[in-house]
């Protein structure tokens, strides 16, 4: 797991019950609103149907020259509305433990990931799929962008892919 | 322990807002069979302004969500939160808590026996009627809804907080009464069901859901029914038909020409609601029992995710 995401639930395992929903809800109320190329275009995004609430999703893959494709930047979007906290205090962390992150590290992330923080008590393990939905979609994203950003002559596999720019 | 017992002086301190006492300010609610069942934004407000509200005090307010942290984003001054699967299932069985744990959780919220609980949550009060619901079980006396739930209440620009009351500490005669949970009255069971068939049950998930075409609600996660359809007789009435916009019950009137009328339901026949684990059939539950007056409706919590996957139960597409 990317040391980022690792902190993250070591976080969660050290704190009470309680505390874990608070700092759930902190990554919830800290989820980054749309960029301005998304917001409005949810077409864009991948809905995460496994969620009890609608949480959408979109990853992007760096492009730079003379980085080696399991090296590049990968960035990650979501959208969930502010009545869903549980489902944006989940696309929070995988917000932050995963987002600037390389495609090697988030396709190194373990599928049970979700089940590290020491969640599922406090929010059930119903619920805890919505988050593991999310994880696989974003490593399914990053795996297809990336091995289509890798064949320079493949077209982008979104819209998006060309607008972004990566230093 | 924690524990509390309702203040008697609190209970009279103010006899205009007796806690007991039936929301009568508004007319809609008042032609309901039950009106003590429900009660308005307006009522509540000034019950929390009044200072009637909170735990140990004669009114406790409970919030019942489908989203287990948005009690935490901000919620009603003076309200606990009651978590439909943390608090009210079982861990382990399919079932809900018993005695003993009920207890447990009114007396750390602050509820004993004669308290009226007013509870509301998202999504229409879907969860809330199945606290509420849950409580019946257990024969809590006074329990009612707030008329529109979450929704209507932040809407209408009403103060949240998230600021989370203290519950004051009692002594251990103050505990909530072991309770004994009476299901047979208000709750089905799969051979309940089967011994019903013939008889009226109403399916109030979505027309999709209904005809089999979906095995779960649209946009929800897949919960696993191996077969689509319904159980043989069953009408399909969705739930959302007994709410308006802003997520308050229909007035009566309405409620009959859907219920009675157009279904040819009756007040005196026994009625069994289902939908798909129970919580959305709460919501019919409390319609046909508190607002419009039938005697004898019973949840079938079960639902779809049982019937829909039980051997050798007949179904319909």
């Amino acid at each position: 797991m990317p040391e980022s995401l690792a902190e993250i639930a070591a976080d969660f395992r050290d704190s009470s019950p309680q505390e874990r929903l608070q700092l759930l809800l902190e990554f919830s109320d800290e989820l980054p609103p749309l960029p301005e190329r998304y917001a409005g275009h949810l077409d864009q995004l991948e809905q995460v149907h496994e969620c009890q609430s609608p949480l959408f999703l979109v990853v992007e893959v760096g492009a730079s020259p003379g980085v080696a494709p399991d090296d590049q930047r990968v960035d990650l979007f979501f959208s969930a509305p502010p009545e869903a906290p549980t489902t944006r205090g989940f696309a929070g962390i995988l917000h932050e433990g995963l987002d600037g992150r390389t495609v090697a590290e988030v396709l190194g992330t373990p599928d049970d990931a979700p089940m590290s923080f020491a969640l599922a008590e406090v929010v059930s393990p119903l619920r805890l799929r919505g988050m593991v939905a999310m994880l696989s979609r974003i490593k399914r994203q990053t795996a297809l962008k990336s091995a289509a950003s890798a064949t320079p002559d493949a077209p982008a596999s979104t819209p998006d892919a060309s607008s972004a720019s990566r230093g | 322990m924690v524990a509390v017992r309702a203040s008697l002086e609190d209970m009279t301190s103010s006899p205009a807002d007796q806690p007991g006492a039936t929301d009568t300010t508004d007319a809609k609610i008042a032609a309901y069979a039950h009106p003590e069942r429900l009660v308005t934004t307006d009522w509540l407000a000034a019950q929390i302004a009044a200072g009637a509200t909170g735990p140990g005090t004669g009114i406790v307010i409970l919030e019942s969500d489908e989203d287990v942290l948005l009690y935490e984003t901000g919620h009603i001054p003076t309200s606990l939160k009651l978590d439909w699967h943390q608090d009210l299932n079982d861990p382990l069985t399919r079932d809900y808590v018993g005695a003993e744990q009920f207890a447990r959780l009114m007396t750390a919220r602050g509820i004993s026996r004669d308290t009226t609980v007013v509870v509301y949550g998202d999504k229409s009060n879907w969860w809330a009627a199945y606290a509420l619901w849950v409580m019946s079980l257990f024969g809590h006396p006074d329990v009612r809804l707030l008329d529109g739930g979450r929704a209507k209440w932040v809407a209408e620009g009403r103060e949240m907080t998230r600021e989370v009351p203290s519950v004051p500490a009692g002594g251990d005669d103050a505990a909530y009464p072991l309770s004994a949970r009476d299901d047979a009255p208000i709750r089905a069971f799969k051979d309940d069901v089967l011994a019903h068939l013939g008889k009226p049950l109403v399916d109030v998930r979505s027309p999709g859901e209904y005809s089999g075409e979906l095995l779960h609600m649209p946009d929800y996660p897949q919960e696993g029914a191996v077969r689509g359809g319904h159980i043989p007789g069953a009408k399909s009435v969705p739930w959302a038909r007994a709410a308006a916009e802003d997520g308050t019950f229909k007035p009566r009137a309405e409620l009959e020409a859907i219920y009675l009328t157009e279904q040819g339901l009756s007040p005196d026949e026994d009625v069994v609601a289902y939908c798909r684990i129970g919580e959305r059939s709460s919501h019919t539950w409390f319609v046909l029992t508190h607002l419009l007056g039938f005697d004898n409706v019973r949840n079938y919590d079960g639902s779809w995710t049982e019937w829909g996957n039980a051997v050798r139960v007949p179904i319909e597409k």
